[in-house]
C-alpha cells in the first residue's frame, strides 16, 4: 500500500537515490578540480554558469553601467529603434548636488558618457537597454529570495519528516501530498488580489507588495525540496557517521543541523538551481496579469508584458518584445544548463550517458 | 483499489474543505466589500444588496450557508459583480470553452513531445538530437505569453493564415492551443528522451532485437511502453500548469474561458466567482492525478496503489 503511494510521486525518477552514494566523493574534490571537470564532460553546465555569473554581476553593478535613466524618458524620444550611440549624460540638476556614491564611481569610471539607445526605446522614451539591467534587479531578487524562502520552508520540513521517521513522516508527508493537489497559483493569485486591499496597512508596518509576492511564491514552492531532502536525510541517517555523533552524546537538533543538513547539500543546490527559472517564469506570469512587480519599479517579465500590450500591426516594435524575451530566455537557459549539469555531475547514473 | 480511491477522495475532501475555509476567511476578513464603488449607492439599494447576498447574516451563518450549498447542492452561490448570473451559470458557460483548449493543448504537448523525444533518443547524438533539444530547452525558457505574441505576429500579421484572436471556429484554437501547449511538449520531450535512452539499453530491447523484431517494432511497440512512465507522471503536474497558463493565454487570444473569467474577477474582487472557479480547478487537478495512478497500474504492472 504504501510503496503504491509513494511510486507516482518520485517513483521512476527518484532523485534521492542516486546522489547520495556520490556526494561526499564530490565533496571531497578541490573546487579547481570539479571545474576542471566540469569544463571537459559538461561544457554546456560550465558556460551556463558563466552566464549566470554575468547577469548576476550585471544586477549588482547596475548603478555603475554608463546607461541613460531608466525612469525617466522624453516624449519626443519614444519607440526608437535601436542605433546605439555614445553621448553626453543629459545634466539632471539634482544630480550635482546630492550625488551617491555609485553615481560619483560611475562618473569617475566612464565621465560624462552614457550609451543611450542600444536597444531602442519604450513608448515614453525610456531606454530599454537601462530598463532591461534596472528590470534583472528586481526578476532576480524575487527569484533568488522566494527560493530561498522554500529552500527553508523545505528543508525544515523533509528534515523533521525523515529524521523523526515512523508517525511524524507519515503525518508530514501525507499533508505533502494533499498540498500536491491544490492548484497553488490560483490560490495565490486570490491571496494577491484580496492582500491588495491591505497594501496601505501593510505599507505602514513595512511590508511591501514585493515581500508579500516573496513569500508566497516561496509558500508553493517547497513541496518538491521537502520531498527530496526527505529521502535524502532518510538515507544519511542510518549512515555510522550519525551513529557516531549519537554515541558521543550529540542532541538530535545538533545531529540534524550540524551533522545531517550539510550533506544534503548538493542536493539542494541541484534544486534550487531548477526551482529559480520556475519562480522567474511565474514572477513573469503575474507582472502579465497585472498582479506582480508594479510600476514604477521595472521587472523583466513587466517589460516583456507592456511589449506585448502596446504592439500592433501598424506600430512594430520588435525590439520591446524581441530584448526583454531574449534576455529572459538566456538567463532561465543558462541556470538549466547549469542545474542539469551539477545534477549529472552528482549523478553517477546518468554520467555515462554522454548528454 | 477501492480501498486506495476510499482514501484519495477523502484527502480531496480534507483539501476541498481547507481551501474553502481559508478563502472563505480571507474574503469576509477584507474590508471593504464589492460594493464599495466611486459612488456610494443609496442606503436602501445597499441594504438590498446585503439583503440579497446574505452579507448582513452573522460569519458563521455565512460559512456554514455557503459550505452546505457547496456540498449538498454543488451550489456555488450568485456573482457578486456579474448582474443576475451565478456562479454555477458562468462555469457551465465558460469551462467548456476552457476544456476544449485544455484538452488540444494537452493532445499536442503529448503527440509533439513524445514524438520529438522517440525521435531524439533514436538519433542520440545526432544533428537532429541537438536540434531537437536546443528547441525543448528554448520552450522551456520561454514565458509562454511571448510564444503566444511570437505565434501571433507570424501567422497571423506575416502569412495572415489564422485569426489572432477570438473563439468560435477551430482555426481560433490552433494558436491558443499551441502557445499553451508547447512549454509541456518541450518538458515531454526531454523527459520521453532520456527514459528512452534508459530503456534502450535493458535486455529485453536486446532479446527484442535478437527476435529479429523490425527497429521501428522494438522503438515503439517495446521500448517507448517503458520510457512513458516518467512522462505519465508529469501529466499532472503538466494538466495543472496547462490550467495555469490558460489564464494567459485566454486573455491574450480574447477567448471567454474560465481563466479569463477568474482573472477578471480576481482582479474585480467577485469573491463568490473566484472561490468558485478556484474550487472546480482543484476538482479537476484532483481528478487528473489520481487518474493519472491508475494509469500507473496500466503500463507498469508492477505498481499496485
Amino acid at each position: 500500500m504504501k510503496g503504491g503511494r509513494e511510486m507516482p510521486a518520485n517513483g521512476s525518477q527518484d532523485p534521492s537515490v542516486g546522489p547520495s552514494a556520490n556526494l561526499e566523493e564530490t565533496g571531497r574534490r578541490s573546487s579547481r578540480a570539479t571545474i576542471g571537470l566540469l569544463a571537459s564532460t559538461h561544457p554546456a553546465a560550465l558556460a551556463g554558469g558563466l552566464g549566470c555569473c554575468l547577469v548576476l554581476v550585471m544586477a549588482l553593478t547596475a548603478p555603475l553601467l554608463p546607461l541613460p535613466n531608466h525612469l525617466e524618458g522624453t516624449m519626443d524620444e519614444q519607440y526608437l529603434a535601436p542605433s546605439p550611440v555614445f553621448r553626453e549624460v543629459a545634466a539632471a540638476p539634482s544630480d550635482a548636488a546630492g550625488a551617491g556614491v555609485g553615481t560619483r564611481l560611475r562618473r569617475a569610471l566612464f565621465g560624462e558618457l552614457e550609451l543611450w539607445n542600444l536597444m531602442g526605446t519604450d513608448g515614453k522614451g525610456r531606454d530599454l537597454c537601462s530598463r532591461i539591467v534596472w528590470g534583472s534587479r528586481v526578476s532576480l531578487t524575487v527569484a533568488i529570495v522566494a527560493a530561498l524562502v522554500s529552500l527553508v520552508i523545505g528543508v525544515l520540513y523533509g528534515a523533521l519528516a525523515g529524521f523523526f521517521g515512523g508517525l511524524v513522516d507519515e503525518a508530514l508527508m501525507r499533508l505533502v501530498d494533499v498540498l500536491y493537489a491544490v492548484p497553488f497559483i490560483f490560490v495565490v493569485i486570490y491571496m494577491v488580489s484580496i492582500l491588495q486591499e491591505y497594501d496601505d496597512s501593510l505599507r505602514s508596518r513595512g511590508i511591501s507588495r514585493e515581500v508579500v509576492l516573496y513569500v508566497l511564491i516561496g509558500a508553493i514552492y517547497w513541496l518538491t525540496m521537502a520531498r527530496v531532502v526527505r529521502g535524502q536525510v532518510l538515507s544519511l541517517k542510518k549512515r555510522e557517521f550519525v551513529c557516531a555523533a549519537e554515541a558521543v552524546g550529540a542532541g538530535r537538533l545538533r545531529i540534524i543541523v550540524r551533522h545531517i543538513l550539510p550533506n544534503t547539500v548538493g542536493i539542494v543546490i541541484v534544486y534550487l538551481t531548477l526551482t529559480i527559472p520556475r519562480i522567474m517564469l511565474f514572477e513573469a506570469f503575474l507582472s502579465f496579469l497585472g498582479i506582480g512587480v508594479e510600476p514604477p519599479d521595472v521587472s523583466w517579465g513587466l517589460l516583456a508584458s507592456d511589449a506585448c500590450a502596446v504592439m500592433t500591426p501598424v506600430n512594430v516594435c520588435w525590439w520591446l518584445a524581441f530584448f526583454p524575451g531574449a534576455v529572459l530566455a538566456v538567463t532561465l537557459l543558462c541556470i538549466n544548463l547549469l542545474g542539469d549539469g551539477i545534477r549529472d555531475l552528482l549523478d553517477p547514473r546518468t554520467s555515462g550517458r554522454g548528454e | 483499489m477501492i480501498f486506495y480511491l476510499f482514501r484519495r477522495l477523502l484527502g480531496f475532501v480534507v483539501t476541498l474543505w481547507v481551501v474553502i475555509t481559508v478563502a472563505f476567511l480571507l474574503t469576509r476578513t477584507v474590508k471593504g466589500g464589492p460594493f464599495d464603488m466611486q459612488r456610494e449607492f443609496p442606503p436602501e439599494i445597499k441594504r438590498n444588496l446585503f439583503e440579497k447576498f446574505h452579507l448582513d447574516d452573522p460569519p458563521l451563518t455565512q460559512y456554514v450557508d455557503y459550505l452546505s450549498g457547496v456540498v449538498l447542492r454543488f451550489d456555488l452561490g450568485p456573482s457578486l459583480k456579474m448582474r443576475d448570473y451565478t456562479v454555477n451559470e458562468i462555469i457551465a458557460e465558460t469551462l467548456p470553452r476552457s476544456a476544449v483548449l485544455g484538452t488540444l493543448a494537452l493532445t499536442i504537448a503529448l503527440v509533439l513531445g513524445v514524438g520529438a523525444g522517440v525521435i531524439s533518443a533514436v538519433r542520440r547524438g545526432g544533428a537532429l538530437d541537438a536540434f531537437i533539444m536546443i528547441l525543448a530547452t528554448l520552450g522551456i525558457a520561454l514565458p509562454n505569453f511571448m510564444l503566444a505574441f511570437l505565434l501571433i505576429m507570424l501567422f497571423t500579421f506575416q502569412w495572415s493564415l489564422l485569426p489572432a484572436a477570438g473563439f468560435g471556429s477551430w482555426q481560433h484554437l490552433i494558436l491558443p492551443a499551441l502557445a499553451l501547449g508547447a512549454p509541456f511538449a518541450a518538458n515531454i520531450a526531454r523527459l520521453c528522451r532520456s527514459g528512452m535512452l534508459d530503456v534502450l539499453g535493458e535486455d529485453y530491447i536486446r532479446t527484442a532485437r535478437a527476435k529479429g523484431l523490425r527497429e521501428s517494432h522494438v522503438v515503439l511497440i517495446h521500448a517507448l511502453r517503458g520510457a512513458l512512465l516518467p512522462v505519465v507522471s508529469f501529466l499532472g503536474p503538466a494538466a495543472a500548469g496547462i490550467l495555469t497558463g490558460s489564464l494567459v493565454i485566454e486573455k491574450i487570444f480574447a477567448i471567454p474561458g474560465m481563466g479569463d473569467f477568474f482573472v477578471t474577477a480576481a482582479l474585480n474582487r467577485d469573491h463568490t466567482l473566484t472561490m468558485g472557479i478556484v474550487i472546480v480547478y482543484c476538482v479537476i487537478v484532483y481528478v487528473i492525478n489520481v487518474l493519472v495512478d491508475l494509469a500507473y497500474t496500466l503500463i507498469d504492472p508492477r505498481i499496485e496503489l
